[in-house]
C-alpha cells in the first residue's frame, strides 16, 4: 500500500501541474500546439531529454546490462549523447528556423512545401503513425505492468486474478487518464512543464536508488568500498560482463544508427518548434550527453552487479530470473534490497519516464491528424482557431482511447517492437537531411526513398518473424543498417535522375545561396 | 575553428568504436571497468565538443532568421496598432 500511496500522490501532483498550465493557456491553436514559441533553454533541455528517454533508460538499461554487460552503455547511451545532440544541432535548429519563418507545425507541412507535393503527406502520414503506435503501446502497457508488479499482494481478495496487485488494465487506464488530462488541459505548455518535472524526478530517483543499493550490496560504511566489493563479486563470478567479449564489433557499430531516429521523431519536431529562439537549443545540445550519463551509468552498474550480488543467505539478489525476464531486474533488486518507500519512489520514477514520452507522442499524433489530414484536406478556411483547438483535443482523446483499447489485447512481443520503430525513423533521416541541405533532392527521390524504406522494413520484419526475434541481424548488424543504406542510395540516385525542384522553392528553402 | 569543431565531432564517432578496450577487464578506481570508464569519458568529451560547436560553429543563418522574425513581429504589431 505504501507504494500505491506514493504513486497516487505523484499522479495528483502531475494533474495539478496540468491545471496550472491551463491557467496560462491563451486560447489559440498556436499556444495549444506550440506553447506560443515561448520555451526557453532550461525547459527545452528537460523536455527534449524527458521525451527521448523512455522507461527503457531505467528498467531496460539495467535488464540489458544484466544480460549483456557494460557494452550496453556504449551501444545505447554514449552513442545517443553524440548523435542526439548532432540531430538537435543540424536538424532541429534548421527546422525550427524554417518552421518559424513559414508557419509549420508538423513535419508533413514542411515536406509538402519543400518537395512541391501536396499529397506527400498521404504517403508519410500512415508510415509515421504506424511507427509511433507500437511506441505508444510500449508505454501504456509498460506502465500497467509496472504498477501491477509493485502492488502484488496488496489486494489479495479484490484483485485475486492479477496476483493481488492492481490489474494491468486498471494501471494503464489510470496512466492514460492522467496523461490525457494534463495534455488536454495544458497542451504543449503543460506537456513541457510536466516533462521537466518528470525528468527531474526520474534522474534524482535513479541516482538515489544507485546509492542505496550499492550500500546494501557492499554492506560496509564506506561508499567507495561498497562499489569495489560489488564489482569484485562480478569479477569473480561473471568477468565477461565487465568487458564486451560477447558483443560483436559490427553489431556495436550498427547501434550507432539507432539514436539517429531522433532526427525524424514527429514529437521532437513539435518540441523543437516551441523554442523561443535558436539560442534555446544551445543548452540541450551541450548538456544532453551529460544527462544521459547521469541516468545510464548507475543503471548499467546495477545491472552488471545483479549478475553476481548475493543476499546474506547466499541466494542471488535477483533470484532465479530467466533471460526473458530482464525487465524485472531493477524492480527485484529494489524490492529485495530496500523498503517499500524506495520501491514506491522508484516506481514513480519509472512512470515519470513513461509519461514524459507518452504526453508528447499523444499531443503530436493529435496535431498530425488535425493539421495534416482534416485541416489540409477538408475545412481549413471554414474553421476558426478555437475550433482547431477543440479538434486537436478531440483527436488526442481518440488516439489515447485507441491506444488503450489495443493495449487491452496485450499484443505479444510488443516490447521487442521498440527497436523496429527506431529503425524505421532512422531510415527516414536521409530524407530530412537531404530536404534541409541538398538542393538537388526531388519529389520523386523523396517518394522513392520512403517507399524503399518501407519495403526494406517490411522485408526485414517478415524475416525476423513475429514476435520479432531480438537476435535477428543482417550482415552481423542490426537490420537498421541495411534499411538506412537502401533508403539513402534510392534517394540520391532517383533525385539525380529526375527534374530538380523549381527556382522558387530553392529560393524559399536556400535563400542565401539561391 | 569551425572546421576543427566538425573534425572533433567526426573524431568522437570514430573513438566511439573502441575495439582496443573490447576485452580489457582492468578496473578504474577499483570498481569501474575500463570499457565503461572510457565511454563515460567519451560522454564528457561529447559535452565539451558540443559546447565548442555552439560557441564557434553556430550557424550564422539562425541569427539572420531570428532577426527576420523580430522584424516580422515588429511590422505586424505596427500594422495592428495602425489598424486599431
Amino acid at each position: 500500500m505504501t507504494q500505491l500511496t506514493i504513486i497516487a500522490v505523484y499522479l495528483v501532483l502531475l494533474l495539478g501541474l496540468g491545471v496550472f498550465a491551463n491557467r496560462r493557456f491563451r486560447g489559440t491553436s498556436n499556444d495549444y500546439l506550440l506553447a506560443s514559441h515561448s520555451i526557453g533553454p532550461f525547459l527545452m533541455l528537460m523536455s527534449l531529454f524527458g521525451t527521448t528517454m523512455t522507461a527503457f533508460a531505467l528498467v531496460g538499461s539495467t535488464g540489458k546490462s544484466w544480460l549483456v554487460g557494460i557494452g550496453v552503455y556504449g551501444m545505447m547511451a554514449s552513442s545517443s549523447g553524440i548523435v542526439h545532440s548532432l540531430c538537435f544541432f543540424l536538424i532541429g535548429t534548421k527546422l525550427w528556423s524554417l518552421g518559424r519563418r513559414h508557419g509549420y507545425t508538423t513535419q508533413i507541412e514542411f515536406f509538402r512545401d519543400r518537395l512541391e507535393s501536396n499529397n506527400f503527406g498521404l504517403l508519410l502520414f500512415p508510415i509515421l503513425i504506424g511507427l509511433i503506435v507500437p511506441y505508444l503501446l510500449i508505454g501504456v502497457l509498460g506502465a500497467g505492468l509496472t504498477i501491477n508488479a509493485v502492488t502484488q499482494g496488496a489486494f489479495p481478495e479484490t484483485f485475486a486474478n492479477s496476483g493481488g496487485g492492481t490489474p494491468v488494465w486498471l494501471g494503464s487506464l489510470v496512466i492514460c487518464s492522467v496523461v490525457l488530462i494534463y495534455v488536454f488541459a495544458g497542451g504543449m505548455r503543460g506537456t513541457a512543464w510536466a516533462n521537466a518535472f518528470q525528468t527531474c524526478v526520474f534522474m534524482v530517483l535513479g541516482v538515489v536508488t544507485f546509492f542505496i543499493i550499492a550500500n546494501r550490496i557492499g554492506g560496509s560504511d564506506s561508499f567507495f568500498e561498497n562499489l569495489r566489493s560489488a564489482t569484485a563479486a562480478v569479477q569473480k563470478a561473471h568477468p565477461e560482463k565487465l568487458t564486451r567479449e560477447n558483443v560483436g564489433h559490427l553489431l556495436f557499430f550498427s547501434f550507432l544508427l539507432i539514436p539517429l531516429s531522433a532526427g525524424m521523431f514527429p514529437h521532437l519536431f513539435q518540441h523543437w518548434l516551441t523554442a523561443k529562439s535558436a539560442n534555446s537549443f544551445k543548452l540541450p545540445i551541450v548538456l544532453h550527453p551529460l544527462l544521459i550519463l547521469v541516468v545510464w551509468v548507475p543503471c548499467v552498474m546495477l545491472g552488471v552487479w545483479a549478475t553476481s550480488a548475493m543476499l546474506p543467505n547466499g541466494e542471488l539478489v535477483v533470484g532465479n530470473l530467466q533471460p526473458n525476464q530482464d525487465g524485472q531486474v531493477l524492480g527485484t533488486m529494489v524490492g529485495r534490497l530496500s523498503g517499500p518507500v524506495l520501491s514506491g519512489l522508484l516506481t514513480a520514477g519509472i512512470l515519470a519516464a513513461v509519461m514524459s514520452s507518452l504526453d508528447s507522442q499523444f499531443l503530436c499524433v493529435g496535431t498530425m491528424f488535425t493539421n495534416d489530414i482534416v485541416l489540409h484536406y477538408a475545412t481549413r478556411d471554414r474553421i476558426s482557431d478555437k475550433q482547431t483547438v477543440t479538434l486537436a483535443r478531440s483527436f488526442i482523446v481518440g488516439v489515447v482511447a485507441v491506444t488503450y483499447a489495443i493495449s487491452l489485447l496485450e499484443p505479444p512481443g510488443i516490447f521487442d517492437l521498440g527497436i523496429w520503430c527506431f529503425s524505421g525513423f532512422t531510415s527516414l533521416v536521409p530524407l530530412v537531411v537531404a530536404a534541409l541541405y541538398w538542393k538537388r533532392l526531388t519529389k520523386a527521390g523523396a517518394y522513392a526513398s520512403v517507399i524503399a524504406m518501407a519495403a526494406s522494413w517490411i522485408y526485414c520484419f517478415t524475416q525476423a518473424g513475429y514476435p520479432p526475434n531480438p537476435r535477428y541481424s543482417v550482415f552481423a548488424m542490426l537490420p537498421v543498417a541495411t534499411m538506412f543504406v537502401i533508403s539513402t542510395v534510392t534517394l540520391v540516385s532517383v533525385s539525380l535522375l529526375t527534374k530538380p525542384p523549381s527556382e522558387e522553392t530553392l529560393t524559399k528553402f536556400f535563400p542565401e545561396k539561391a | 575553428m569551425k572546421t576543427l569543431v566538425w573534425i572533433l565531432v567526426v573524431l568522437l564517432i570514430i573513438l566511439h568504436q573502441d575495439f582496443w578496450f573490447w576485452t580489457d577487464d582492468t578496473l578504474v578506481l577499483g570498481f569501474c571497468p575500463i570499457g565503461l570508464a572510457y565511454h563515460i569519458f567519451l560522454s564528457i568529451a561529447a559535452c565539451l565538443t558540443w559546447w565548442l560547436a555552439t560557441k564557434f560553429a553556430w550557424p550564422e543563418s539562425l541569427a539572420v532568421s531570428e532577426h527576420d522574425m523580430t522584424d516580422t513581429i515588429a511590422v505586424s504589431s505596427e500594422a495592428g496598432d495602425a489598424g486599431s
